[in-house]
């Protein structure tokens, strides 16, 4: 083993950064058609009608179309995550026909020689809208307060998700403390360097969709179900893609419209959105309202949680909006253990774009609910944070634990990640600082925050997500081809889309099958070449797919085994195998390489009896369970009380992620993480106006934070394995993100405690902390003005693209 | 997005770029750079028939001395305007300015004469050129004229230059000896405009402050100069609580906008905060 563990340079990176690759906008196939959406202005409007006849007189327009022409084959986009029998799943035609219900949405396309004539075609298509009412506050919406997003539902109100344990009664009846809050997660966009792109190639009966898609398996069969296309007709390809965030699982309206438009054009068809167009239409992450109640004892022990969440689906479910919130349902009780819990999330129609799955989908909510309230906590008994939270977390020696959400934690130790990130942090040094700032009334006050997290990611096991009522398995596939050179292909069914399997999954190869890392050729993201794949998301693709092809090369090495015993008229008990030779124990000098008995397998001319050809092999693997990746995040914030302005002074995070295949990737997973993490607690926010119309449509106005803005990280890991798979592995892609925005806004928060605030929502801007802290000053002093920072309505510089 | 048509045009000399603007009529664009017009373009905010490119023009590039004044050419771009020796000699304040202008690449593109005429209230060097007095030279077919800095801005990403006038550069007083000066930024991500900004140029007499120009961005339409604060400050200590009762006054008279990034109510406390940081800072006390 001499790869894993190894900090290698990621191979793909450099036709990746410099962007001399295939994403999908740079493929340019003879004849391509290009095609502009027009979208709807409002929020809620009743389609009365759509006149495109001066858009079809343009020059270069080869056709426009509108929803009413795509109506008889354009089905509608698929919900995979029905979480209750009696939830309420509105029809989504990919192209609006009757009615429109988010700023976005498609109305009707141009499709036109090049995009230039297509966009200005755009401008000629008349469509006479209704006006009916937005719907955008969800708290009205569920009283039903303001009009129905969808009529014939009569309610807006898509499900109610109720888990329950432990007898709640009991903790809360005389508890001698109870803690009441209400958090916002705000609406976040995820905002992938690569915008969406489709390019559809028909070829006679067969179609090839390339797409700017995390999930090429998945929306291989919905594009099939949805269009009734035969899957085996179709090819769906994922070249390299530039990030996703989870945006990019989804089987979006454009991918179905643009196969439509192959089909019936018999041409190749391709979009690319623009950066706007994909603030409005891609799907939008988080947008909770958490209502939550802790009980504890006195000496700090929890007695019980009630969570109570709203949860905005947007106008429509996609492919697992409903599901994203219940992913939380099992994370609200943290690393801590408690006699009863009680979760209840109502999924709730707005006419605003609909909302799935981000960066840790579900997990960062219930995070920053447990995490925030356990400072509240520590407050309310003048306690230490730490201290608080280690009277209660499971103890490193109590694992295997079932948790009070019906869990069981394999692993972990929260002692040792919190120990190491307290001495990186200089704990005591910061709080003695913090301590003379108050004393000096230092207008840039200290604060510090914690964050001792854990979450479940190798999405997943399958029955799991069956008794979820999940539409598929969470199982993941690997293959392994040995070419007769020796030479090595690894097919995997995860789909990269920036996370670096190219480097990783080579590493795995190398070190299983003993052959040079170079020697490894990691395929991936095409159905024609990998036939069966769950793709990427959920921090899944090294604990699931990576355990398929540790998997795989042992079933290579197995079958090698077989021959290389025969060539060495040996038995294959005596082999051993190791630095990629079969050897006969204890006579090393006797032996064959795998690529010598690869060769022997490709000749074919001296098999064992009954051997087929090939030493090749492939693998499936479902985990057992979740794997639960777990760390403890220090920040320290400067905050200038007469600006608002908040400055993040150092940033510690200790991570457990299990065996590490590549450190390097690791680190900058969690880099990447917190930054976007980092991202809710302090930047990012869709802002609506009561009209239903989203505000912060360019990258002016929806502040995506850059290295310049981030302090430097400290990071390190502890390295508990997880127990569920045998490399180890528990998964890194969301950890970042799901920690850090708790650790920073504690950090805010107890830097303005001495003023009397307990809470500043999220983005804390600096004028919302300004806001916060002249309200708390307002109230000590008697006179508080309770007035809370609207979002405003107003525009960057440039001015929005309405 | 992408543009709606245009017809572009490339003169190689000042005379041809005039020429060539007086002939595309009323909804031509000067090309200055890009920076900010082609965002405004892509999204299809601005329609022009044309655009002028001036990127040919190197006589628009230069920056001289003219004894008690410089002229920076209004295609002199943001980083050459940051490393000219003659710049950082006299008008140290357009140097600090211009540094927190966007990010490299922007600035390695963008011209202090298109940010100018792009007349963008969130725009920093505006302000900047209201408190130094800058003077703005126009040409045209029909003549030159010049444009004091106080009549220049008119409204909201409106200066005073007629359709067929271009910019072709900027005359900025040189700062005597005893000048102090300061940019104060606020914003929130590296890259983005100043919520506020505070342009300050302070000159100290003994322990007094003799003079105080202050230019503020972002604080109404058009870039705002702090005539009130100024006033309160002259002849006063430098000291922060002088500055700090002076700043009292900064946002007299401005009208700041209410927008996504903050409320006018927010900018003007900023204003106050800011203007006494960026005094005290020009004073280096």
């Amino acid at each position: 083993m001499t790869e894993v563990g190894a900090p290698r340079k990621r191979s793909e990176d450099d036709r990746l950064v410099t962007g001399r690759t295939r994403w999908t906008d740079n493929i340019q196939p003879q004849g391509a058609l290009h095609v502009a959406f027009l979208r709807s202005p409002h929020a809620h409007a009743r389609i009365e009608g759509v006149d495109v006849t001066e858009a079809r007189r343009r020059p270069g327009v080869v056709a426009v179309l509108t929803g009413a022409d795509f109506a008889a084959e354009q089905g509608s986009l698929p919900c995979a995550w029905p979480v209750t029998e009696d939830i309420r799943i509105p029809d989504h035609p990919p192209m609006a026909v009757e009615e429109v219900r988010y700023v976005g949405e498609p109305v009707a396309c141009v499709v036109a020689r090049d995009r230039y004539a297509a966009v200005d075609a755009l401008e000629e298509i008349d469509v006479d809208y209704a006006p009916l009412p937005a719907v955008v506050d969800m708290e009205r919406a569920v009283q039903g307060d303001g009009g129905l997003v969808h009529e014939s539902l009569g309610t807006n109100e898509s499900f109610t998700w109720v888990f329950e344990n432990g007898d709640m009664d009991a903790a809360m009846r005389d508890a001698p403390v109870v803690i009441e809050r209400r958090y916002v997660q705000q609406r976040l966009i995820p905002t992938a360097m690569e915008p969406r792109a489709v390019l559809c190639v028909p070829e006679g009966d067969d179609f090839t969709l390339y797409s700017a898609t995390q999930i090429p398996h998945i929306l291989r069969l919905m594009l099939a179900v949805v269009t009734e296309i035969p899957e085996h007709r179709i090819r769906v390809v994922a070249p390299d893609v530039g990030g996703g965030f989870g945006s990019k699982l989804q089987v979006y309206g454009e991918e179905v419209l643009c196969l439509l438009l192959a089909r019936r054009l018999g041409r190749p068809v391709k979009w690319t959105e623009s950066r706007s167009e994909g603030n409005m239409t891609t799907h939008h992450g988080r947008d909770q309202i958490q209502r939550l109640t802790l009980a504890a004892d006195r000496d700090g022990r929890i007695r019980g949680l009630k969570v109570d969440l709203l949860a905005d689906m947007g106008a429509y479910l996609m492919l697992v909006t409903p599901g994203i919130p219940i992913l939380g349902a099992f994370m609200f009780n943290g690393i801590y253990k408690m006699d009863a819990y009680s979760f209840t999330c109502r999924g709730i129609f707005t006419t605003k774009t609909p909302t799935d799955a981000y960066r840790g989908a579900g997990r960062p909510e219930a995070t920053y609910a447990i995490e925030r309230l356990m400072d509240e906590l520590a407050v309310e008994l003048d306690l230490d944070p730490i201290e608080v939270r280690r009277r209660n977390w499971i103890r490193h020696e109590e694992f295997p634990y079932e948790t009070i959400a019906g869990l069981t934690y394999d692993s972990g130790n929260y002692e040792a990640a919190t120990d190491k990130a307290l001495a990186l942090f200089e704990y005591d040094k910061l709080r003695a600082e913090q301590a003379d700032r108050r004393e000096r009334n230092d207008p840039v006050q200290l604060g510090i925050g914690t964050s001792t997290f854990t979450e479940m990611c190798g999405l997943a096991p399958s029955r799991v997500l069956g008794s979820l009522s999940y539409g598929a398995g969470g199982w993941e596939h690997a293959a392994v081809r040995v070419l007769p050179s020796g030479k090595v292909e690894v097919v995997t069914g995860s789909s990269p889309h920036g996370q670096g399997h190219e480097t990783a999954w080579a590493q795995i190869a190398a070190d299983r099958l003993g052959v040079p890392f170079e020697d490894v050729k990691v395929l991936h993201g095409d159905t024609a070449v990998s036939p069966k794949g769950m793709d990427t998301y959920g921090s899944r693709s090294l604990a699931v797919g990576g355990v398929a092809l540790y998997n795989a090369c042992d079933k290579v090495v197995d079958k090698a085994r077989r021959l290389a015993a025969h060539l060495l008229e040996a038995g294959e008990q005596d082999l051993e195998f190791s630095g990629g030779r079969f050897s006969v124990r204890g006579v090393s000098e006797e032996g064959r390489t795998l690529q010598e008995v690869v060769t022997a397998a490709f000749a074919a001319h001296d098999l064992p009896d009954g051997m087929e050809p090939s030493v090749d092999a492939d693998a499936t693997f479902d985990p057992e369970n979740f794997s639960f990746p777990h760390g403890t995040h220090l920040c320290a914030a400067e905050v200038d009380t007469e600006t608002g302005m908040v400055r993040l002074r150092s940033y510690v995070a200790v991570d457990d992620v299990g065996k590490v295949v590549n450190p390097l990737i690791v680190e900058g997973q969690v880099h990447g993480g917190l930054a976007q993490g980092i991202a809710q607690a302090l930047y990012e926010e869709a802002v609506y106006d009561a009209e239903g119309n989203l505000t912060t449509t360019t990258m002016a106005d929806y502040l995506v934070p850059s290295a310049a803005d981030l302090p430097e990280f400290t990071t390190d890991r502890t390295e508990t394995p997880a127990t569920s798979n045998p490399l180890g592995v528990k998964g890194v892609g969301e950890a970042g993100t799901i920690a850090s925005t708790p650790a920073v806004v504690n950090a805010v928060v107890d830097a303005l405690r001495p003023f009397g605030v307990d809470d500043v929502p999220m983005p804390c801007s600096p004028e919302r902390v300004w806001r916060t802290l002249r309200d708390a000053r307002g109230k000590a002093a008697g006179q508080g003005s309770g007035t809370q920072p609207g979002a405003g309505g107003g525009l960057g510089s440039v001015g929005g693209a309405q | 997005m992408i543009p709606a048509q245009f017809e572009y045009v490339r003169p190689s000399s000042l005379d041809e770029a005039v020429t060539a603007l007086a002939e595309a009529g009323e909804d031509a664009k000067v090309l200055a750079g890009g920076q900010s017009l082609m965002p405004l373009l892509r999204l299809r905010l601005a329609y022009p028939d044309a655009l002028v490119d001036l990127d040919r023009i190197d006589a628009l590039r230069e920056i001289r001395d003219e004894g008690d004044a410089l002229v920076i050419g209004a295609m002199a771009t943001h980083h050459q305007v940051f490393r000219d020796p003659l710049v950082n000699e006299h008008a140290p304040l357009i140097v600090e300015a211009t540094a927190t202008v966007a990010d490299p690449a922007v600035r390695h593109r963008g011209t202090f004469g298109g940010s100018m005429a792009h007349a963008d209230p969130a725009a920093d060097l505006p302000a900047v050129a209201v408190a130094l007095d800058a003077v703005f030279l126009a040409r045209s077919v029909r003549g030159e004229r010049a444009i004091p800095a106080a009549e220049f801005f008119v409204d909201w990403m409106t200066s005073a230059l007629e359709p067929d006038e271009l910019l072709t550069g900027v005359r900025v007083p040189k700062l005597g000896p005893g000048w102090g000066v300061h940019y104060e930024k606020f914003r929130r991500t590296a890259q983005a405009w100043s919520i506020v900004g505070v342009a300050c140029a302070l000159r100290r007499d003994d322990g007094a402050v003799a003079e105080a120009r202050i230019g503020l961005t972002n604080m109404g339409p058009v870039p705002v100069r702090a005539s009130a604060a100024e006033d309160a400050i002259r002849g006063r200590p430098a000291t922060a609580e002088a500055f700090r009762e002076a700043a009292g006054a900064a946002a007299e008279g401005a009208s700041p906008p209410t927008d996504l990034h903050g409320s006018a109510e927010y900018r003007e406390h900023l204003a106050r905060v800011l203007t006494a940081r960026a005094m005290a800072a020009a004073a280096a006390v």
